[in-house]
């Protein structure tokens, strides 16, 4: 099972795109970090699979997708939970399957959550761009999303995959009723009422249909500013709630811009951002701030 | 000079504030001085931007806090390497409004950017797109109200005090003064940005 291969696009799904770990150290050039947005996810399907953590995974959104390698290879699905049929037969989610040679690998939609992460051993390995496979939506740098007949290369196997009965998951998997955010408060909190944050906590937001990988958009009572007028451009990290002019808080993820004029009123912490990867559009989300 | 106030912006990260561009300038060179000699923390990214110098990814970013609010930093940026010089042919669908927003006519407006030494402020908007200062800001120029969907790649466009090059087609809302041939941004390239922050530049008209 060793020897670099083939993973032909038999269906590319609503969107599907290569990930791995990001780019890092170049946001001052205007570079987004990117990356799989539940990064815990990633990292469990590799590890299933053998590889290191920062090899590539497909990353699909609601719909899955089918792929067809042209020789054997070990595979794993994880994040969203979803069908995974090999050739038409069931096989398990969260765990290393063997696909055959030609069979057809199929990632079906999500029955939670929206994206699924479909890790092969050996990795994809198309050509890294500025240090990562990643696609980046914001800004077109890595591969193109996935295309009906397109053909990904796949690394060597790493070695004997790691069978396994059962791996602890990190991952918390999607949220189910509510998507709860913690947020420790932001650098332009004083750019809003004395009472936003308590109002931030308070409302009731949905995650909008309009969200992508370079936001996470909610629909809810609007922020009241106290200071109007514009901020000048600063720095932007991931997990960070920009106010736009509109009022409805957007969650800064992994594409997000590296620089942005709207003030930034708390910080989701890193480590709630895979649960904001998996929230479905009108899914409740609450707000919790957080001591700084 | 010293840092005005230290923001923290989530768990990992520092906003730091200095109360301008040239000083953001200052600190962005002096921070990554500090980085190659070993003396900041291992930090992910250093971000430049109008008024403000972004430390993200930061293990310990409270232990930080006090070390930058107690150093003297440096009011300038170093001059750096020789400017990089655009060759721009002005003939931008803009330039006779700027010119007017100026109070000169399209030959004055030309002389004015070619005779304007430039500074990369910080980067943002696309990779490779500079945000430029040199303009003084009683040039300032609004963007256009109606952003044009498409502008091409070397366009050369001004907002604010600030002068931009757009590295690729993309939506824009500047005011295109003319165009540049240059490549500014090259992935191919180390590094693949033309234009990065602290980097000094120059326009030239060429016919």
């Amino acid at each position: 099972m060793s020897g670099a291969g083939v993973l032909e696009v038999l269906r590319p799904g609503a969107l599907t795109t290569v990930q791995d770990l990001g780019r890092v150290g170049r946001a001052h050039l205007g570079v987004p970090r990117s990356g799989a947005l539940d990064s815990p996810a990633h990292r469990l399907a590799n590890r299933l699979v053998g590889n290191s953590p920062g090899a590539a995974t497909l990353e699909t959104t609601l719909t899955g997708c089918a792929v067809r390698p042209d020789r054997a290879v070990v595979a794993a699905v994880t994040g969203a939970p979803c069908p995974v049929r090999i050739d038409g037969r069931p096989a398990p989610w969260g765990a290393a399957v063997r696909v055959p040679g030609g069979a057809v690998l199929e990632v079906g939609a999500a029955r939670a959550g929206v994206r699924s992460y479909l890790a092969v051993a050996g990795g994809v390995d198309v050509e890294p761009v500025l240090g990562s496979r990643s696609t980046d939506l914001l800004s077109g740098l890595g591969p193109a999303p996935l295309s009906e007949g397109a053909r990904l290369p796949v690394g060597p196997a790493p070695g004997p995959v790691p069978w396994a009965d059962a791996v602890a998951s990190a991952a918390p998997g999607p949220p189910s009723d509510e998507l709860v955010l913690p947020l420790v408060p932001g650098p332009r909190e004083d750019w809003f009422a004395p009472t936003a944050l308590r109002a931030l906590a308070r409302g009731v937001y949905r995650v909008s249909a309009e969200s992508n990988r370079v936001g996470l958009r909610t629909e809810g009572p609007a922020l009241e500013r106290s200071v109007r007028g514009e901020l000048p451009s600063e720095g932007m990290v991931a997990g960070a709630v920009q106010v736009p002019p509109g009022g409805e808080p957007i969650v800064f993820l992994a594409d997000h811009p590296t620089t942005g004029g709207y003030p930034v009123v708390g910080v989701v912490p890193r480590e709630a951002l895979a649960a904001a990867a998996q929230a479905v559009p009108g899914l409740k989300v609450r707000f919790v701030p957080l001591r700084r | 000079m010293r840092v005005t106030r230290v923001l923290p912006m989530g768990r990992r990260a520092l906003l730091l504030e200095v109360g301008g561009t040239e000083r953001a300038q200052a600190l962005h060179a002096e921070l990554v001085r500090l980085r190659e000699t070993g003396e900041l923390p291992p930090v992910e990214e250093i971000v430049p931007a109008a008024a403000t110098v972004l430390l993200d990814g930061l293990e310990d970013p409270g232990s930080l806090t006090e070390w930058l609010r107690d150093r003297e930093f440096p009011d300038t940026a170093p001059a750096g390497a020789a400017a990089v010089v655009l060759p721009v042919r002005y003939d931008g669908p803009d330039l006779a409004g700027v010119a007017a927003l100026w109070g000169v006519d399209e030959e004055e407006a030309v002389a004015i950017h070619t005779r304007t030494e430039f500074r990369v402020a910080f980067c943002g908007f696309a990779p490779g797109f500079g945000y430029l200062t040199g303009l003084p800001e009683e040039l300032g120029v609004p963007r256009r109200t109606v952003p044009r969907t498409s502008v091409p790649p070397g366009s050369v466009g001004l907002a604010g005090a600030y002068t931009g090059v757009y590295p690729r087609t993309s939506p824009g809302g500047w005011q295109l003064i003319g165009r540049t041939d240059a490549v500014l941004w090259d992935v191919s390239r180390e590094p693949a940005a033309l234009l990065a922050p602290g980097a000094r530049v120059r326009f030239e008209a060429v016919p």
